[in-house]
């Protein structure tokens, strides 16, 4: 079993596989998204306190979810890559770390949009939303020190070290609302007790976070298909692909 | 459903510019990363392609 998932640390095997899994993804999320807008929008009722802008929290907190998983994600497959040389894993690092970043991003908006009508202010400087814009700053980061570097070895190394040393922030950001006293609420959904909220706003919350795992595993994996055509464009195997059109009047 | 009206749904209680700005951006944001995403591999397969058939990559 092992021996043979070590095929898949191969670009050249992976990447077909990718692009198979491709389809599948992208239509989980469509459906996921459908189901979750359906639930969130159209059934699930207005909140008592928070009227109807609490339902911020379907793209909110599945945004803010992704964000620190992706992260968590890319800073294991950079631990593999320093600690067993594999190239696929630097791919994957690299490919998560834009998506990432944009879940960061809407998390960061939406939040701020909620932010407004409910505390009336669209930022404060507490712990949550500090370590959160954090987290934004790490991946444009890791992305930036990257691009600056010119040997693609040197430069997977190096960003894997920065976002080694950048996880401390992620259980920072998970248990800021628990350590400060925080503008933020607390954690609604919680491994250790039953949710705080009505059935029907949780399971739109639940749906939307599915959508935004497929989502992101289908857009990592359409980035690191290109970032492995880059990497190998001189490989044999890429020339075989069907994939590239050879252009008519060479044939 | 709990909404009796597409105007009521449309207003979202009187919080409509919260939270469309927020499903807007959201389906903006990752409508530009697909399109992104689907322009980078076209360029891609693009270059691909010239540089196997140049005059000297020919077998």
């Amino acid at each position: 079993m092992a021996a043979g998932l070590w095929r898949f640390a191969s670009p050249q095997v992976f990447y077909p596989l990718a692009g198979r899994m491709l389809p599948w993804f992208f239509g989980a999320a469509v459906m996921f998204a459908l189901a979750g807008l359906y639930v969130g929008l159209l059934v699930a009722p207005t909140d008592f306190q928070q009227g109807d802008a609490y339902r911020i929290i379907f793209v909110h907190v599945p945004a803010a979810w992704m964000s620190m998983f992706i992260y968590l994600v890319m800073a294991f497959w950079c631990a593999v890559g320093l600690a067993m040389n594999t190239r696929l894993s630097f791919m994957m690092a690299l490919a998560l770390a834009p998506t990432g970043a944009l879940m960061t991003c809407l998390a960061l908006w939406t939040g701020s949009l909620w932010g407004k009508p409910t505390w009336g202010t669209w930022w404060v400087w507490d712990a949550r939303l500090t370590s959160e814009l954090i987290l934004l700053f790490l991946y444009i980061g890791f992305l930036s020190l990257h691009a600056a570097i010119d040997d693609m070895r040197r430069a997977d190394k190096a960003a894997a070290v920065l976002a080694l040393v950048g996880v401390v922030n992620v259980p920072i950001i998970y248990f800021s609302v628990k350590w400060w006293n925080t503008l933020h609420q607390g954690a609604s959904v919680s491994l250790t007790r039953a949710p705080s909220m009505a059935a029907t706003m949780l399971s739109g919350m639940l749906l939307m976070a599915l959508a935004a795992w497929m989502y992101s595993i289908a857009a990592s994996l359409m980035r690191v298909r290109a970032i492995i055509l880059e990497r190998e464009a001189e490989a044999d195997w890429v020339r075989a692909l069907g994939d590239v059109p050879v252009p008519r009047a060479s044939r | 459903m709990i909404w009796s009206s597409a105007t009521e749904f449309f207003a979202m209680g009187g919080y409509a510019v919260y939270v469309w700005g927020s499903y807007g951006v959201a389906a903006c944001l990752l409508a530009a990363e697909l399109w992104l995403l689907a322009r980078r591999r076209r360029t891609l397969l693009r270059r691909l392609g010239r540089n196997f058939t140049a005059p000297d990559r020919r077998p």
